[in-house]
């Protein structure tokens, strides 16, 4: 077993490359990088910009990519209005705020708060909820592959990874009825539980490679020294697998965050997430498409948060440095 | 310190047996090295006796004290790992206190027992540092500090050397017999290298297939090899066989081979015709023009002070240790003088050695 570490670390040692790229070769490389990434974010920015933009700025062709910014959209998304005549809006007192302001120079008056808060919330419980069990329970189940001999192993592990295999589709309406009888549809609960079994396959399986890198020299060192097992679990190899956790996180955070089948099929109301939520904007009123880009900007920032601040944790890689490679 | 005892020690995974009942005492304060080539079972009888994994059958006692079911932090005894298993979260000096952290000791009396740790390995400027910046000996010495800093009954080391250079390893092995004579511990030693084992270690058991094949002071080890695997695997070249067939009768001081006859100890045991071999290590044959068994040089290996030659017999290639200055031309028929105190006969079919008159008989492991 011993060898077999030694080979592995050898193996990687001499991957690295050792001639440096020339200058041009470099250039080449980068000025491709970048004008992927001017590509992909190209519809992100448009979509920011559209967040800002009045109704038919929106939809204003040529499209506009100079305007006037106004909050316009993101006071639709929030609040709930209704048409008035203008007699009845130069009736009324003169408006409070500055919301109150903008909308009435549409002949609208604010009815009341939007579910935009609430949906969001739900979405930031089930992500959230799902992805630390999702990691949890991934973790434990991943170190006990990596170190114990399961009869049946590469089996299990098949299993696990075969829920995977089937689209979404496929198994909603059983998992609707399921959810139907233990009155687990539109429920967090039942959102959180659905999302963690979908990603606990991918957790264990991720977490499982990163684990299995991590010489099991350390535990052992730690359980002749005084640990008990799951001591060092804890304080030896979860700190050597954060890596691995952190990008297991991200992953399990970005499906259940924009999932969207399930979503549809089981939410409604009380559990909604964003995802089913926002269509729901275009509905009343004509196309409000700067609420839903305002919707989407505003949907798009924790994920943004959360991988910028595992970033340092993806990037650092904790270098095993102990181990002679 | 303490004494270990393993009893009947078997351990099988699945279909394939790893040790298979094994037994040895290991006496306080001794050195001991398990030697064998790759997948003997040595590795997995260390852990055994770590508590990192548990016998299929069997006992291990420590200081007379039944353990075998004990997990390993509650045994008292250090590991040290061949890769060194240092934690890169942590710096030196933490490092080498982690076993006392681990017990709950005061944070104080830690760092007074890691600088006197680091005082004894000689590494105290080290303590500060990252593990990750150290030299391959270093890391091996500050992998010692940690299995020394909590004064266990006993040291298992797993091929502590293994993952160092050449030279260091030479070093390391002066170093680690050293700190063995200052402080004195149980030390059990697992390595596939004889020179390793033959230097350090008070008791040497040579493992094969699972099996000790022979447990015995490194001189015991070589001069007496109780099997043809002990005699083959230590040695460098390895003791020369040459088989023949015969039968054996007490009292003998000559085997025939092949109509050849040769002078070997005295016999202390009847056998009926078998396949033999006899066993004779390079350095103790010369040339001698008028010696019975003959050869033709097949080619020779200089070495500085020796020069080992190799010679075609009717009985197969036989390799001996000469002085540099003996003349040797390639294709030329020489006789082969043996020291025939010197000489051993092992039985084929069982591998064992025969009984024959020497100093103290040769045991069977």
């Amino acid at each position: 077993m011993t060898a077999a570490v030694a080979k592995s670390a050898l193996a990687k040692s001499t991957a690295h490359s050792i001639v440096e790229a020339s200058p041009r070769a470099k250039a080449v490389a980068s000025s491709l990088v970048i004008l992927y990434a001017v590509i992909s974010i190209l519809p992100l920015l448009w979509i920011g910009a559209t967040a800002f933009k009045s109704q038919s700025d929106a939809i204003a062709y040529p499209p506009k990519v100079i305007f006037e910014p106004t909050l316009e959209g993101f006071v639709n998304l929030f609040t709930v209005r209704t048409r008035q005549t203008p007699d009845f809006i130069a009736k009324l007192p003169p408006p409070e705020t500055w919301y109150d302001k903008l909308v009435r120079q549409h002949d609208m008056v604010i009815a009341g708060p939007s579910k935009v808060v609430p949906r969001f919330v739900n979405s930031l419980i089930i992500g959230f909820g799902s992805t630390f069990l999702a990691v949890f329970l991934g973790t434990l189940a991943a170190y006990a592959f990596s170190r114990f001999r399961i009869p049946l192993a590469d089996d299990l592990l098949f299993f696990i990874l075969s829920t995977r295999m089937m689209p979404p589709v496929a198994v909603a309406i059983p998992i609707y009825l399921m959810y139907r009888q233990l009155n687990l549809t539109d429920t967090r609960l039942g959102m959180i539980l659905l999302y963690t079994a979908v990603n606990v396959s991918l957790a264990v399986w991720l977490l499982k490679g990163f684990i299995d890198e991590i010489p099991r020299e350390y535990e052992e060192a730690a359980l002749v020294d005084g640990y008990t097992r799951l001591q060092a679990l804890r304080k030896v190899v979860l700190p050597q697998a954060v890596t691995g956790i952190a990008a297991t996180a991200i992953f399990c955070l970005i499906f259940s965050w924009n999932e969207y089948a399930f979503a549809v099929l089981l939410t409604s109301g009380e559990a909604q997430t964003m995802p089913p939520f926002i269509p729901f904007i275009i509905g009343e009123g004509g196309q409000d498409w700067p609420a839903v880009a305002a919707a989407t900007t505003l949907f798009v920032v924790p994920i943004v948060l959360f991988t910028v601040l595992l970033r340092k944790h993806l990037l650092r890689g904790i270098t095993f440095g102990a181990v002679r490679k | 310190m303490a004494q270990i005892r393993v009893e009947n020690l078997r351990k099988s995974f699945d279909q394939f047996t790893a040790v298979q009942g094994s037994n040895f005492t290991i006496d306080d304060g001794t050195f001991f090295a398990m030697l064998g080539p790759s997948g003997c079972g040595k590795t997995t009888t260390l852990r055994m006796i770590a508590g990192l994994e548990l016998p299929t059958e069997g006992q291990i006692l420590l200081d007379g004290e039944d353990v075998t079911f004990r997990r390993a932090a509650a045994r008292d005894i250090a590991f040290v790992f061949q890769l060194f298993a240092l934690y890169p979260h942590m710096n030196v000096a933490d490092n080498i206190g982690f076993p006392l952290k681990c017990q709950g000791m005061g944070r104080r009396e830690i760092r007074e027992r890691v600088q006197e740790t680091a005082r004894l390995l000689r590494i105290e400027h080290l303590l500060s540092g990252k593990t990750s910046k150290l030299s391959g000996g270093d890391r091996q010495r500050v992998a010692l500090g940690r299995a020394m800093v909590r004064r266990p009954k006993a040291f298992l080391m797993d091929e502590p050397l293994g993952a160092l250079d050449a030279e260091f390893r030479h070093l390391m092995c002066g170093e680690l017999r050293e700190l063995h004579e200052r402080i004195g511990a149980t030390t059990v030693y697992v390595t596939h290298d004889q020179l390793e084992a033959m230097s350090m270690a008070d008791q040497i058991a040579v493992m094969n297939k699972g099996r000790v094949e022979q447990i015995g002071s490194p001189q015991e080890i070589y001069d007496r090899p109780a099997s043809m695997f002990v005699a083959d695997f230590i040695g460098s070249p390895p003791m020369n066989f040459l088989r023949f067939e015969s039968g054996l009768r007490s009292g003998n001081r000559a085997v025939i081979l092949h109509s050849v006859s040769v002078e070997v100890p005295e016999i202390r045991e009847d056998r009926a015709s078998a396949p033999l071999a006899l066993g004779i290590r390079p350095e103790h044959i010369r040339f001698a023009d008028a010696a019975p068994v003959r050869g033709e040089v097949f080619g020779a290996e200089y070495l500085g002070t020796t020069q080992i030659v190799t010679v075609d017999t009717a009985h197969g290639r036989v390799a001996a240790r000469l002085p540099s200055s003996t003349p040797v031309r390639i294709g030329e028929t020489v006789g082969l003088e043996f020291r025939s105190e010197r000489v051993a006969l092992f039985d084929v079919g069982s591998g064992l050695a025969i009984r024959i008159a020497n100093e103290g008989s040769a045991h069977h492991g």
